[in-house]
């Protein structure tokens, strides 16, 4: 039967749909259009297309911006999986250029210096779905709010430490399951305590579930710290300086998709962690003063 | 009867997972080749199909899918799915499993932003239209002589067929509340070859 199609473009099936896709999946930082391949062929899920990876940003300083549009559409022209990029917090501007790249998906980054220190995105208004950093359940859930289709845990990226994106994933997990066992008459003070909006809170209730699919994302440079996450329970991983700061990127980038497949299965685990040259240099987050940290951008 | 598997190595697997449930259909995960052993249908989930497609080679599963699919396992590819059972892709890759005679255009209706919903008249499905769910979805650019169109959007654009105990969708019914489309598949993969 043929119908005519009444297409409804931008709603949040779709733009939730499309996470539910990445489920399972790395999801790599790429800087060239041939590490866009490289990502590609390892198995990727998608790509983040930036100018440079979180360890650079670090090491330069300075203000950190939205991508040269040019190298964005360079990278979707090279790959067929989804492009995704970062706008500053709060940048709807930037937002606004991805979008009309025809970008797959919206980081609304920490790792990027924060153009707004009040107000994120109102992400509601876009067709392209948003990803957005979390540390604890609140913080999630406000992003929920203002429309974010999918969320990260922060960790701490550039470092190559887990620590953070550890941190981050058992609260939000924590929390879930505290709200799940609470009588109703408890959600609402709940909703006041995490500065969440109280429909979200009476859902996580309900369900014992974020709305939305939840990535780990922020210090994972290893195919161990990547089934790490997954066991502690998100739906899979981001990872960015990792891969293309180690010594071999294309074996371990194939080493961390296996590993997030397979992440219960330690025989797998051990036999991909062999072989793969040096993991990027790390740093141990508590000698970062605050104002290094980009988990504490947005709130 | 045995229970319908559903591919799980990356993807929307548990949307599957609990559509079947919901109808009280006994389902399984499958990871490896030996898993595969024991069911009576198989699901290929959304996801993406050039992971998915590296990982059934990575894990040996081609040969012995292939094996079963000769045998009469019944296969229902969504979204991706669809990809990697199809014959030919307009696309250089992934090297599809090449179960049924379609070819296949990856990201057919354009990018994220062009993803689309809408309703759906289903050959073989009765009562209203389908809501069907479009994401970065394929399309069906070529037909073999056996594949059966069972649903179109606008004219000679073909987003569900059927090739025997194999079936093909661009859209993604686990996304939605209506279950009218696995009950559809479980039919065929308890019904006696």
């Amino acid at each position: 039967m043929a119908t005519e199609i009444k297409p409804n473009t931008g709603t949040w099936t779709v733009k939730s749909g499309l996470a539910q896709m990445l489920k399972g999946g790395v999801i790599m930082d790429v800087v060239t259009p041939d590490q866009a391949k490289i990502a590609e062929d390892a198995g990727a899920v998608a790509v983040m297309a930036l100018e440079r990876v979180p360890s650079d940003i670090r090491a330069d300083g300075g203000v950190a911006r939205m991508s040269d549009p040019q190298m964005i559409s360079e990278i979707i022209e090279a790959v067929t999986i989804p492009v995704m990029a970062k706008a500053r917090i709060g940048h709807f501007v930037e937002a606004q250029i991805l979008e009309a790249l025809g970008t797959d998906y919206i980081d609304e980054s920490e790792v990027l210096t924060p153009a707004d220190e009040n107000n994120h995105i109102h992400k509601h208004n876009f067709s392209v779905p948003f990803v957005c950093g979390a540390r604890d359940l609140g913080e999630a859930l406000r992003r929920i709010g203002e429309g974010a289709a999918m969320i990260r845990t922060k960790g701490e990226a550039g470092s190559g430490n887990i620590v953070e994106a550890v941190r981050h994933a058992r609260k939000v997990l924590g929390q879930i399951s505290h709200i799940k066992g609470m009588e109703s008459d408890e959600l609402m003070a709940t909703a006041r305590d995490l500065k969440a909006p109280y429909e979200l809170v009476k859902g996580i209730h309900q369900t014992g579930a974020l709305p939305v699919v939840n990535f780990a994302a922020g210090g994972i440079s290893t195919p161990a710290d990547a089934a790490l996450m997954m066991q502690i329970g998100v739906d899979g991983v981001f990872v960015g300086s990792g891969i293309f700061k180690s010594e071999t990127p294309h074996i371990m980038a194939n080493a961390i998709v296996k590993a997030t497949t397979h992440y219960k299965d330690p025989e797998m685990l051990a036999s991909v962690s062999k072989g793969l040259g040096a993991s990027m240099p790390g740093i141990d987050v508590r000698t970062l003063p605050e104002s290094e940290q980009f988990a504490t951008r947005g709130w | 009867m045995a229970p319908i598997g559903v591919l799980a190595i990356q993807g929307d697997f548990l949307e599957h997972i609990n559509m079947l449930d919901s109808i009280g259909i006994e389902s399984v995960e499958v990871r490896l080749p030996e898993q595969l052993e024991n069911i009576d249908g198989l699901i290929i989930p959304g996801g993406e199909s050039t992971t998915i497609v590296q990982l059934i080679d990575i894990y040996g599963m081609r040969q012995p899918l292939l094996e079963k699919a000769r045998k009469g396992l019944a296969v229902w590819g969504t979204c991706a799915g669809m990809i990697v059972i199809a014959k030919h892709l307009k696309d250089k890759r992934p090297d599809p499993l090449g179960l049924m005679d379609i070819e296949v255009s990856r990201n057919a209706f354009g990018r994220q932003i062009d993803s689309f919903e809408t309703d759906l008249d289903i050959n073989g499905i009765d009562g209203p239209p389908m809501h069907a769910v479009f994401i970065r979805a394929p399309l069906v650019t070529k037909i073999g002589n056996e594949v059966e169109i069972l649903a179109e959007v606008g004219q000679g654009k073909p987003v569900a067929v059927k090739q025997n105990r194999i079936l093909a969708t661009s859209f993604h019914p686990e996304l939605t509340e209506d279950p009218r489309m696995h009950a559809m598949f479980a039919n065929i993969a308890h019904s006696i070859q």
